[in-house]
């Protein structure tokens, strides 16, 4: 009698796909709220997005499980650290600390694709992008995902950000306005829609900039 | 111990292509489920939420236990259905039951939602799932609790959501799509009824581990959970 294996992976993909945008005094952040499993759609209403701080919104897709575990043990860390600097944490701070979280898990990653956007100490829209053991990097804009190959592309082609190569490093910020940066976001997601069968139902946007917080929606293709 | 894997999970796993485990511990640890319920449906309505499940515990392909409750009441305002292995199912529900023990000796006045439970099995079917020893259950949890309305689903990897319908196993192949189409907002008691006993029915037709004996739980606004026993005979 052949040994038994465990027939169970601990692992799925939910889909969805996240994008977010730096701005020099706006951040703009996305995700689709469709949650499937296979080719099932399990809701068409679930938010990818979190914001942990005023200055800090993260945009997770992957596993559900562990994006969600991931915003809970944020979310703890980030009190902690109330209590002990009595100031909230910046989102540089942040993004250091999500780099530590899931590396910390490298051996049983969380299996989430991150995109964390936010506003830094000066108030310039910043945006870090991760794999799913934490290597991370400040970028003008970034897409994660089921739909980045489809969006990242596009991004390239519109925001004309400098190559990472340049020397001295040139600002990555884009130059667009808050609206024409919201349009952009909303017609990537409406491409990416088309084509990916996991991203669609509808966009949720997060706009952060000095005046605080604003949500907006937008209704994609079920289909 | 590095994992490359990603598969999709549900009831009918299919073999790993290399193993994830060796060791003694490895006789500890669930592998198979071995008695199993099918699927749980479960809906919104006007007044509060509806639940429905058979009463069939299947053996492998042996239709073995024809009268097993799947949907059970927790605390004042919660409904959980089970669909998976029935001994976990079990254990949930001591789970459970030290849960609302604890909750009442407080003796606050304050008791757990619907909410508050479905996350509190969400966290005990991911901690489990890291472990590599799941419960090997979907289960959906709804509730009435100060007139809101929760309904929600959790599975054995830890993957949850809440919605106005939610179908576990086959219901959702067969059911959500029904449901989907036929359920708004102001479904009375007896349209919702009328609806989850569609769904049954179609599963019955397609599911073969469904046997033709039905429960039905309710939780109204304001009133306790109450329970509706009813056998439902096809032809």
């Amino acid at each position: 009698m052949t040994k038994q294996q465990a027939n169970w992976s601990p692992y799925d993909n939910n889909g969805g796909t996240c994008v977010a945008i730096a701005g020099t005094d706006y951040c703009v952040i996305a995700a689709d709220t469709r949650m499937s499993s296979g080719y099932n759609i399990l809701t068409r209403d679930y938010s990818k997005i979190i914001q942990l701080v005023d200055t800090s919104v993260l945009a997770s897709s992957g596993f559900q499980a562990d994006v969600r575990a991931l915003q809970k043990v944020l979310a703890a860390k980030h009190l902690q650290y109330q209590y002990q600097h009595n100031k909230q944490m910046s989102c540089p701070a942040m993004a250091q600390l999500l780099s530590n979280t899931l590396y910390y898990k490298r051996f049983f990653p969380y299996y989430a694709f991150n995109v964390l956007g936010g506003l830094d100490r000066e108030g310039k829209g910043c945006v870090f992008t991760y794999d799913a053991v934490g290597s991370y990097e400040r970028v003008g804009y970034s897409s994660q995902g089921s739909g980045s190959t489809l969006i990242t592309p596009f991004l390239d082609n519109q925001l004309k950000s400098p190559g990472p190569l340049l020397l001295p490093a040139r600002d990555a910020v884009t130059p667009l306005s808050e609206s024409e940066a919201i349009d952009l976001v909303k017609t990537c997601f409406a491409s990416a829609t088309e084509r990916d069968i996991y991203t669609g139902d509808k966009l949720e946007i997060l706009i952060l900039n000095a005046s605080g917080t604003r949500v907006e929606y937008m209704e994609l293709r079920k289909d | 111990m590095l994992l490359g894997i990603l598969g999709m999970n549900s009831l009918d796993c299919t073999p790993a292509t290399n193993s994830l485990i060796r060791s003694e511990a490895d006789s500890q640890r669930t592998l198979y489920p071995y008695v199993t319920g099918t699927s749980v449906v479960g809906i919104k309505y006007k007044d509060g939420i509806l639940l429905a499940a058979d009463m069939g515990g299947s053996y492998g392909s042996t239709l073995r236990y024809k009268s097993v409750e799947r949907l059970k009441p927790v605390g004042k305002h919660s409904l959980i259905g089970a669909s998976g292995e029935i001994s976990d199912f079990q254990e949930i529900m001591r789970y459970l039951d030290d849960l609302i023990l604890s909750d009442n000796m407080w003796d606050d006045g304050n008791s757990l939602g619907p909410k508050e439970v479905h996350n509190y099995l969400t966290r005990v079917m991911y901690n489990r799932r890291n472990k590599f020893n799941p419960l090997w259950n979907s289960l959906v949890l709804g509730g009435v609790k100060n007139g809101q309305k929760y309904l929600g689903t959790v599975n054995m990897i830890g993957v949850h959501y809440e919605d106005n319908h939610v179908a576990t196993g086959f219901g959702n192949h067969l059911a959500l799509p029904l449901l989907r189409d036929e359920w708004h907002e102001n479904l009375t008691f007896e349209e919702g009824v009328i609806l989850l006993e569609k769904c049954m029915r179609v599963l019955l037709y397609r599911d073969r581990s469904a046997v033709n004996k039905l429960q039905v739980l309710f939780s109204l606004c304001g009133i306790h959970t109450s329970r509706l026993l009813g056998n439902c005979c096809t032809v």
